[in-house]
């Protein structure tokens, strides 16, 4: 049964992209954004795990950042999607409009706390 | 050590402090009054040997506060040495501290020059006048008497008050003390005032009832008569005059004010017998001579209520203290010897007092020495004017120019023998009965000798005879009038008891500080020394030999002589020291100090000891505290348990002294990581960006839809513009620029953004 479990795998994985294929192309934006973004918190973390947590609030700043601005766009998403019913009449300007401020005031804070 | 010796020593010096205590209760309670005739003995000895003699005379006056000041001195003293661990000198104390429960004698200076000074400094008027007639007299009469002159025009100044007063209707008191001013200032007082003076005091005393105002009327009385011959004076009615006065009196010699007032005082009965002497003399005709008589009883009856001090004086003293008025025994007194000599003046009759009484009462005045009030200094004088030349007794003063004597020198012994003012006595002789140690009581050393008398200088002086040396002493005096009239006249005071100090120039010989082995006895080294000088001597020992320190001390008459202090002190470099006194063997004083013994004394500290030798006493003219040199000391190390030294007194500069600078340490640095890696890093982080970007191109992002025509365009612009501007703002901030600024300038971007 490993050739099958294989061949389930390998199907698995192209039912995925080719489903993933179907998305509309803003919301593969959005992914793209938020890939992005997780990176650059990781890459950080690593480099923390390099040298020490001095300054940490810096390092703190930095990650959060990412997480926070990741979290914001996760929220686009949502509000953008449609085939998503429960915000069927909000409309994406507003939701794209919503995730502007709320980065804005993410990188006052971030920016406040940097040091 | 030896605790014994202190507890002894202090109990000794305090039933000494009791035993004073006691005296003084039994002297209180007058038990000792019928023992003053017994010679004193003591003299206070170890209090004298401290001090100077000149300041003690000075101090005598104050008899039992003396005696409790000694006492007080001596059991401190006494447990001082105690603690000094010298039982020999302690118990010396002690002797002379019990000699000194017995009673004090002490020398008595007639008035003089300097009794002339504080006259003039105390009864200088403030801006030339004086505040009152009565204080003016004071001063007035207390030059009078000293024969000071007096200082600017004082007639000018006081002269108009006392016509002022004599001319209008004044009080009886007023015009008592305006004629006392005027008998001694001999102002410009014409008859008719004198007239209308005497009528008025002439009416006071027929209706007085109070004995102040018989007093000033009577006294006024006299005073006119003394100053002008043309006024009637004379009492009409004198004997109801005496009879009033003498009807306030009392049973024990004392008078009341009036018959209103039942207190009796004993200043009153001076202020009566002053008043009834005046009564006799102007009295025409002559009064009952058996009236005077029962004045005389009253006298007598004043002088049992006496009081006495230890060294022979007398004075009286008011039994009940006036809340209102205290007069304190020295006004009292005065006023007495005011009444009585002005009463023995005036009868021709004699009043026998005891001799001593007489005395007794001039030794009191004499005896407070130079008071510093104007009114005690006043009332000192007059007293003893009255003394001089009155008609119970005449005392006389015997006194030495100095009580200390030195045979080095070969100082004489000087008398003087004076009235209390300082004029010369009768012709007599002085004899000194005996002269024994105050400390041994032993036999006299001097018996029976007679002072010469040398007219240029009025001294009675003898040369001290070969049979006495240094030390202290009582010389017991007498004085033998040579024209037998005088007996009866004057009063000598029978044997007069005072303390003389003979010091002298000890010799100092054969001194020498050796080191000796402990087993045998062997001198090591031995080094003598030349007390004269400072002394560097070097020696060295170890803990197993002994230090001796030798050298004999004698007096100028050749004896072997013991003095009171004999000390030799080790101290070490780190300032420990140790005292240890030295004995006398036979003739030498000798002190050997065993090491073995000592070292734990020592708290086992090696090292350089200085020895310095003091040796001293009141009667050793060349007492000295002399450094002799060092000894090294070799001393085992310390045991583990050995105590430890006393802390000395820390160096002042060290501890007040400024301190050491601070030296301030700054907290480390955290440790940065190089910059090699952190700005690879930044490159990695930006890696995520560029794969965005890259992402973004291959899923064919539309960028083509930015507005062309203007409105839109411009609003497009306006909003990519404003969120590029709040992120540049949040990079100027991070930059370090006021965020107060960047906050206003994002206020006003969010709003505009928001509108869009």
């Amino acid at each position: 049964m490993a050739r099958s479990s294989g061949d389930d795998a390998q199907a698995l994985f192209h039912s995925l992209r080719s489903a993933y294929a179907a998305t509309p192309k803003n919301l593969k934006i959005i992914d793209l954004y938020v890939a992005f973004a997780v990176f650059t918190a990781l890459i950080q973390v690593v480099y923390m795990a390099l040298v020490g947590s001095f300054p940490f609030n810096s390092f703190l700043s930095g990650v959060l950042s990412c997480i926070g601005t990741a979290v914001l766009a996760v929220c686009l998403r949502i509000q953008v999607n449609k085939e998503n019913k429960e915000f069927k009449d909000l409309p994406p300007e507003r939701a794209f409009a919503d995730f502007v401020l709320c980065n804005l005031v993410l990188h006052l804070v971030i920016m406040n706390f940097l040091g | 050590m030896n605790k014994l010796p202190n507890s002894m020593s202090g109990g000794i010096g305090l039933i000494t402090l009791l035993g004073i205590f006691g005296k003084a209760l039994l002297q209180s309670t007058k038990l000792e009054r019928g023992l003053h005739s017994q010679p004193s003995q003591g003299g206070s000895g170890f209090f004298h040997l401290s001090q100077s003699s000149l300041s003690l005379d000075a101090f005598f006056g104050f008899s039992p506060i003396a005696d409790l000041v000694v006492a007080a001195a001596v059991f401190v003293a006494a447990v001082a040495v105690g603690m000094a661990n010298n039982r020999m000198t302690g118990l010396l104390m002690l002797a002379l501290a019990a000699l000194s429960i017995c009673s004090a004698a002490s020398i008595f200076r007639p008035v003089s020059d300097s009794h002339r000074s504080a006259a003039l400094e105390l009864f200088s008027p403030a801006d030339g006048s004086f505040a009152s007639l009565e204080e003016a007299y004071e001063a007035l009469r207390t030059f009078e008497i000293l024969g000071v002159e007096k200082k600017g025009d004082v007639s000018a100044a006081t002269c108009p008050s006392v016509t002022s007063v004599l001319g209008s209707s004044s009080a009886p008191k007023e015009l008592f003390y305006a004629l006392k001013v005027n008998s001694i200032l001999k102002c410009n007082v014409d008859d008719t005032s004198f007239e209308v003076v005497a009528s008025r005091l002439k009416a006071v005393v027929s209706d007085a009832s109070s004995l102040l105002d018989f007093y000033y009327s009577i006294g006024g009385l006299l005073l006119i008569k003394d100053q002008t011959s043309g006024v009637e004076v004379l009492l009409g009615d004198a004997e109801g005059t005496f009879q009033s006065i003498k009807a306030l009196s009392q049973s024990d010699g004392r008078w009341r004010y009036s018959s209103s007032n039942p207190e009796s005082s004993t200043y009153a009965a001076g202020l009566a017998l002053e008043a009834l002497a005046g009564v006799i003399s102007l009295a025409s005709p002559e009064i009952n001579p058996s009236m005077i008589r029962t004045v005389k009883n009253d006298i007598v009856k004043l002088f049992d209520s006496i009081e006495k001090y230890d060294d022979g004086t007398f004075y009286f003293d008011e039994k009940v203290v006036d809340a209102r008025e205290h007069r304190g025994p020295l006004s009292v007194t005065s006023s007495v010897i005011q009444g009585l000599t002005a009463f023995a003046s005036v009868t021709s009759e004699s009043i026998t007092l005891p001799e001593d009484r007489i005395l007794g009462l001039a030794k009191f005045f004499l005896g407070i020495g130079i008071p510093g009030d104007a009114k005690d200094l006043f009332n000192q004088i007059s007293s003893l004017a009255c003394l001089e030349n009155n008609r119970v007794s005449i005392p006389l003063i015997l006194s030495l120019p100095s009580t200390v004597l030195s045979l080095t020198k070969k100082d004489l012994l000087k008398v003087k023998v004076n009235t209390v003012l300082g004029s010369n006595s009768p012709p007599l002789k002085v004899k000194l009965l005996r002269a024994f140690s105050s400390v041994s009581k032993d036999a006299p050393v001097i018996e029976s000798q007679e002072l010469k008398y040398d007219p240029g200088s009025t001294f009675h002086s003898l040369v001290l005879p070969e049979t006495i040396d240094v030390g202290s002493y009582i010389f017991v005096f007498e004085l033998a009038l040579q024209d037998s009239e005088d007996v009866n006249t004057y009063a000598t005071g029978g044997q007069t008891q005072i303390p003389i100090y003979i010091t002298g120039v000890m010799k100092i010989e054969n001194a020498a500080v050796a080191v000796l082995d402990s087993d045998l006895g062997t001198v090591d080294t031995q080094k003598s020394l030349n007390l004269d000088q400072e002394n560097d001597v070097s020696l060295s020992a170890n803990h197993l030999q002994k230090l001796r320190l030798s050298f004999r001390l004698s007096t100028p008459r050749g004896h072997t002589y013991k003095p009171h202090q004999a000390f030799l002190k080790l101290k070490h470099e780190t300032k420990v020291e140790h005292i240890f006194v030295l004995k006398i063997s036979g003739k030498q004083f000798e002190l050997v100090l065993d090491f073995l013994g000592l070292v734990e004394k020592f708290f086992y500290l090696s090292g350089r000891y200085d020895l310095q030798l003091t040796v001293g006493d009141a009667v050793m003219e060349n007492s000295f505290l002399l450094p002799i040199g060092h000894v090294e000391l070799d001393l085992p190390e310390a045991p583990e348990k050995a105590p430890h030294p006393p802390l000395q007194p820390a160096d002042l500069s060290s501890r007040y002294g400024p301190k050491a600078e601070i030296a301030h340490v700054f907290r480390i640095p955290d440790k940065r990581p190089p910059k090699e890696l952190s700005l690879s890093f930044l490159g990695l982080s930006l890696l995520p960006l560029l794969g965005f970007l890259v992402g973004l191109c291959r899923l064919g992002v539309n960028l083509k839809n930015f507005p062309s025509s203007v409105l839109p365009a411009t609003f497009a612009m306006l909003f990519h513009g404003g969120i590029a501007a709040v992120l540049l703002l949040y990079v100027l901030f991070w930059l370090k620029v006021s965020l107060s600024l960047l906050a206003s300038i994002r206020l006003i971007l969010s709003f505009v953004l928001a509108l869009l």
